[in-house]
């Protein structure tokens, strides 16, 4: 079995469905997550949007937001069923944990650079000074050119 | 089509060096052009986030079209990542793949 990773899936219904149908769609995805053993981690309900473009007869949608963790293979069942799920009008599902360890991985590095520079009585982000200078040593010299 | 793509890439000769030289950017005429810097690394953005279409609505200026990196200013690594995000966007009806 492949290995265990977090996904975000994001599905629009149909705003024809009521409140307890979308609750329905989502017991029955949480029930699919844990029968492959997956984890449920967050949902949101972002609630009626309007679509940018029209989706077949819509104009506007319920977007659902879920947050899990899980096998390659439970996102192959999810897609599979959500295709079939005739008021779910669009879904997508993303794999995020490498994008999430990437920006945490940046940020500490970031705040790393930080505590150095402190650390070493240097000055702290921001533009170097040097590139003010160059300007100002370039902006004669272009208008005797011209 | 190669031949076509070689005109365009190696235009040095006739197109008279550095006409629009980026970074520093010659103000030609008195025109003054302001350095353009990076929007995500400037705001410490990391991570795109292709479910926050105000964030990503700047660079679909109106025919929806991607914004491209020359007029932005956007880096190049943000200037990927800002394009899945905006086609990650329209897929889910975010953002509009075109308008007229």
């Amino acid at each position: 079995m492949s290995p265990a990773r977090q996904y975000e899936l994001v599905y629009i219904v149909s705003p024809d469905a009521t409140d307890q149908d979308v609750a329905d769609l989502h017991a029955q995805i949480e029930a699919i997550v844990v029968r492959y053993q997956g984890e449920m981690i967050r949902t949101d309900t972002w609630g009626r949007r309007k679509l940018a473009f029209r989706i077949g007869r819509h104009r506007e949608g319920i977007y659902v937001l879920e947050v899990f963790k899980g096998t390659g293979e439970l996102t192959k069942e999810l897609d599979r069923r959500l295709k079939v799920i005739d008021s779910v009008i669009r879904h997508l599902i993303v794999r995020v944990d490498e994008d999430l360890r990437l920006a945490e991985r940046t940020r500490a590095r970031r705040e790393a650079e930080v505590q150095r520079r402190i650390a070493r009585g240097l000055p702290v982000g921001g533009r170097p000074r040097r590139t003010d200078e160059d300007g100002a040593e370039e902006e004669p010299n272009e208008r005797a050119e011209v | 089509m190669a031949e076509e793509r070689r005109g365009r890439g190696t235009s040095g000769p006739k197109g008279r060096g550095n006409a629009r030289g980026g970074e520093k950017g010659a103000p030609r005429r008195g025109m003054f052009r302001r350095r353009k810097v990076c929007k995500f690394c400037a705001d410490k953005i990391d991570h795109i986030d292709y479910k926050d279409a105000k964030m990503l609505l700047p660079f679909v200026p109106e025919r929806a079209k991607i914004l491209p990196r020359r007029i932005s200013g956007v880096c190049a690594m943000h200037q990927r990542k800002l394009q899945t995000a905006i086609m990650r966007a329209r897929l889910l009806a975010l953002l509009p793949y075109s308008t007229d």
